[in-house]
C-alpha cells in the first residue's frame, strides 16, 4: 500500500516518527482554531467604506454594479440592465428563497426558470452570500438554493446581494460560512470580475469559458 | 513520460537564440509580466510581510506533512470522496485510468495541471482510448500542436497570433476554411464555441490543485478563464491530481497564501476563479460530481524532505521566478527540455529526473538573485542551483575542461597572496592588450564568451587594489 509507504518516506525524510501524542494534539488545536494571519489594513473600514471600496473593486476588474434601495427594486435593475446590454429578457435564477421573495410578476416581461443552468441559458440570476471588498470577490457557497452551474455556464451572471452582506476580508466570508453554513459547503466559489483569458499573446480578453459579463445588483438593506 | 532534452539544454538554447517566431513572443510577453507585478506588490503594502507569512505556513505545513495529510484525507472521505496514494508517475497513471474506466469514460476534459504534464496523463489515457481534452485556452492550442507548455502559467507563452490561426485553421477543418482571425478576439471565440460541447459532454473532469485544506478536505484551483470550474463541475466524476506538499492546514492558512499567488503570477489582486471544492454532491444539489477522487502523488517529493532541497517544495507554481529571469527571458521554456523551465524547474527538475539529465539547468543561471527577490514563498532559488552544481561536481558529472579550470582557480584562491599577484598580472597584461580597442573579440580558452560577445579589457587596476586606495582615502569608511 502506497500510503504507508509515503508516510514512512516523509518521516524518514522529516527523520522522526510519527508525532508524538502532544504535538498532534497542538496541531489539532490548530486546526480547529484556524489561526488568522496578517490581515491587509485596506478593506478594515466602517461598514460603508467597506461597500464601496467592493463597488469600486468589482468596476475595476471589468464587473458592473446597479445599487438599488429594497429588493422590491430588483426586477426593475435586472430588466434595465438586460435592455441596455441588448440581452434577452430570458433568464434561469437560484431557487433561494430570497429570490423567490422578489416580486417577479410585476415585471411581466420578464421570462424566469427556477433551477440549475443547463449549456443554452443565456442569463442567470444567483444568490450572493457575500461581497468581499478587499479585491471585489463575490463570495458564493454551493447549496440546493445555490447551483454553481449557475456561476459558469450562462453568458451573463447577474448576482443579487444584500449589502449587509458585504465584509472586508476572506476570512470575514469564512466565518460566515462556519456559523451561518456549519459543515464545509461542497463548493466554495470567490469570483472577481467576468472570466477572460490572457493566453492569446499575453494579452487579456474578456469572455473565455465563464461569462462574458458580471453584474451585481446590490440591495441597500441597511439604514 | 515525456522524454526529457534536458541534456541538450545548450542545443536547445542556441536553436531558441535563432528562432524569430519565439524572440518576438519572449520580447513582447517578458516585461508586461514584471510591470503587472510590481504594480500589483506596490497596491499592497503588507506584500513583504505576507511573503514570510507564506514562507512560514508552508515551513509548518511541510514540517508535519505526514499529520496534515492524514488529517485530509479523514476530511475528503467525510465528505464522500476518496484519496489515492500514489507513490510515483507509473502508480498514479494507473489510478486514474482505472477511474476512467470504471466510469466508462469515453472523453475525459482537462484543467491546467503541471503535475498533469509531470505523469504525462495525456499519452496515457490515448493509448488505452480515452481521449482527453485540456481547456485551458493555453493548453488546449499546445495538446493541438503536440508541444509541451513553454510556461508554469502560459503555457503558450512562446506563440504569436499568427501561430494560433494556423493552429486552429489545421484543427477545426469543419469550420469554413475562409473565416477570418483579424484579432485575438476571433480565436478565442472560436475556441470557447469548440470546447462549449467538450465540456458538456465529458464523462470525467480531471483538474489540478493549487493547495488541498487538512481542515476541510478540500481542493483549491485558481483560474481566470473558468475553464477548470466547468471540468469540475458538469461531468459525473471529477478527478483531482495533487502532489503532496500542495497540503496546507486550514481555509486561513489557504487564504493568506492565495494574496500571494495571483499578484506574484499574473499581477491580479485576486484570480477570476478562485474555487475550494470538497467531496460529492450533496444531497438536493442540483449540480456536482457524483464521485470525487484525489490522485495524490508522491512522485520524488518526499525524497527531497530533509535535503538541502526541502525548501524547494514550498513552491506555489507562480512563475514570477521565471517572468524575471534573464535567461528564460532570452531562451524560452523549452530549451529547460521538460515539464519546469526557468529557476524554479533548474532546482526541481534535477530532483525529479536526476541531475545526470538536468546538470546544465542548475548552471543555466546568472545568479542575478531576481529569482530569489521575486518568489512569494522566499525560496533561495540561486542557493539551490548552488547545491546541484555541487552535487554535479562531486558526481564528477561536468566536463573535464570546466574541472581542470575550476581546480586552476581553486588552487590560487586558497593562496590569496598568489591569487593577488596573479589578477594584478592579468589584469595589466590583458589592459596593455587591450587598450587600444578596449575590448576583445577573441581570447584564448573564452571561446563560449567571444562567440556570442567581446570580452571587454580591464581598465587598470584590480578590484582589491581600488578597495585599497578606497579605504586609503577614506570613501569606504
Amino acid at each position: 500500500m502506497s500510503k504507508e509507504s509515503i508516510l514512512t518516506a516523509i518521516r524518514r525524510g522529516l527523520k522522526r516518527g510519527p508525532l508524538p501524542g502532544d504535538q498532534a494534539a497542538m496541531l489539532r488545536g490548530r486546526l480547529a482554531q484556524h489561526p488568522r494571519h496578517l490581515i491587509p489594513a485596506r478593506s478594515q473600514l466602517a461598514h460603508a467604506e467597506q461597500v464601496a471600496l467592493f463597488v469600486r473593486n468589482v468596476e475595476k476588474e471589468f464587473g458592473s454594479v446597479a445599487r438599488v434601495a429594497d429588493l422590491a427594486s430588483v426586477p426593475g435593475a435586472v430588466a434595465d440592465y438586460l435592455g441596455a446590454q441588448n440581452l434577452p429578457s430570458r433568464a434561469v435564477m437560484a431557487p433561494h428563497p430570497e429570490l423567490r421573495a422578489i416580486p417577479w410578476a410585476e415585471r411581466p416581461l420578464l421570462d424566469i426558470r427556477e433551477g440549475r443552468a443547463e449549456g443554452s441559458d443565456a442569463v442567470s440570476i444567483q444568490h450572493g452570500f457575500a461581497g468581499i471588498a478587499e479585491t471585489g470577490t463575490l463570495m458564493l457557497p454551493s447549496s440546493p438554493e445555490r447551483p454553481v452551474t449557475l456561476n459558469l455556464l450562462a453568458d451573463t451572471e447577474i448576482v443579487v446581494l444584500r449589502a449587509s452582506a458585504v465584509t472586508g476580508a476572506y476570512e470575514e466570508g469564512w466565518d460566515r460560512v462556519r456559523t451561518e453554513i456549519g459543515a464545509m459547503p461542497r463548493n466554495v466559489m470567490f469570483i472577481t470580475g467576468p472570466s477572460r483569458s490572457a493566453d492569446i499573446e499575453q494579452t487579456l480578453e474578456l469572455g473565455a469559458h465563464g461569462p462574458r459579463r458580471l453584474h451585481v445588483v446590490l440591495v441597500d438593506d441597511i439604514q | 513520460m515525456h522524454i526529457a532534452t534536458s541534456p541538450a539544454f545548450k542545443d536547445n538554447a542556441h536553436a531558441a537564440l535563432a528562432n524569430a517566431g519565439l524572440q518576438k513572443a519572449l520580447a513582447r510577453s517578458g516585461p508586461s509580466f514584471i510591470a503587472r507585478r510590481a504594480a500589483a506588490v506596490a497596491g499592497l503594502p503588507e506584500f513583504e510581510t505576507l511573503r514570510d507569512t507564506a514562507r512560514d505556513i508552508k515551513n509548518h505545513a511541510l514540517a508535519n506533512l505526514d499529520f496534515y495529510l492524514e488529517a485530509y484525507e479523514a476530511k475528503v472521505l467525510e465528505s464522500g470522496g476518496k484519496v489515492h496514494w500514489c507513490a510515483d508517475a507509473e502508480e498514479a497513471r494507473q489510478a486514474v485510468l482505472a477511474i476512467c474506466q470504471a466510469a466508462g469514460a469515453k472523453t475525459v476534459t482537462k484543467g491546467k495541471s503541471m503535475i498533469g504534464e509531470e505523469i504525462a496523463i495525456n499519452d496515457h489515457l490515448e493509448q488505452h482510448g480515452i481521449t482527453p481534452v485540456e481547456t485551458d485556452l493555453g493548453e488546449y492550442i499546445i495538446q493541438l500542436r503536440h508541444e509541451l507548455p513553454s510556461h508554469i502559467i502560459a503555457p503558450a507563452f512562446h506563440l504569436n497570433l499568427e501561430d494560433w490561426e494556423d493552429t486552429f485553421r489545421k484543427a477545426h477543418t469543419d469550420l469554413p476554411a475562409d473565416r477570418q482571425f483579424t484579432e485575438r478576439r476571433d480565436v478565442l471565440i472560436e475556441a470557447r464555441t469548440k470546447l462549449r460541447s467538450k465540456f458538456l459532454a465529458a464523462d470525467v473532469g480531471i483538474t489540478g490543485a493549487n493547495f488541498l485544506i487538512a481542515e476541510t478536505g478540500s481542493s483549491v484551483i485558481v483560474t481566470n478563464e473558468g475553464n477548470g470550474d466547468l471540468t469540475q463541475t458538469l461531468p459525473r466524476v471529477h478527478i483531482v491530481l495533487a502532489s503532496i506538499e500542495k497540503c496546507v492546514p486550514t481555509l486561513e492558512d489557504a487564504t493568506s497564501l492565495l494574496r500571494v499567488l495571483a499578484r506574484s503570477a499574473t499581477g491580479q489582486d485576486f484570480s477570476v476563479y478562485t474555487t475550494f471544492s470538497t467531496g460529492v454532491r450533496r444531497a438536493g444539489d442540483l449540480d456536482g460530481p457524483e464521485e470525487y477522487h484525489v490522485v495524490l502523488i508522491d512522485n520524488g517529493r518526499s525524497a527531497m524532505l530533509g535535503t538541502d532541497f526541502q525548501e524547494m517544495l514550498r513552491c506555489i507554481r507562480c512563475a514570477a521566478c521565471m517572468n524575471h529571469c534573464p535567461v528564460y527571458g532570452a531562451v524560452g521554456g523549452h530549451a529547460y527540455g521538460w515539464v519546469y523551465p526557468g529557476p524554479m524547474g533548474s532546482v526541481l527538475t534535477p530532483g525529479l529526473i536526476g541531475v545526470d539529465k538536468a546538470g546544465h539547468l542548475p548552471n543555466a543561471s546568472t545568479f542575478c538573485g531576481k529569482c530569489d527577490s521575486v518568489c512569494p514563498v522566499r525560496i533561495p532559488l540561486p542557493k539551490l542551483m548552488r547545491h546541484w552544481r555541487e552535487r554535479e561536481f562531486e558526481r564528477h558529472l561536468s566536463p573535464a575542461g570546466q574541472r581542470t579550470n575550476l581546480a586552476i582557480w581553486a588552487f590560487f584562491a586558497r593562496r590569496p597572496g598568489l591569487y593577488r599577484l596573479a589578477t594584478r598580472a592579468a589584469a595589466f597584461g590583458m589592459g596593455l592588450l587591450g587598450r587600444k580597442k578596449g575590448r576583445f573579440a577573441k581570447m584564448p580558452m573564452a571561446g563560449g564568451w567571444t562567440g556570442g560577445r567581446d570580452l571587454p579589457a580591464p581598465e587598470g587596476d584590480t578590484f582589491f587594489q581600488r578597495y585599497a586606495k578606497a579605504q586609503r582615502s577614506g570613501i569606504g569608511a
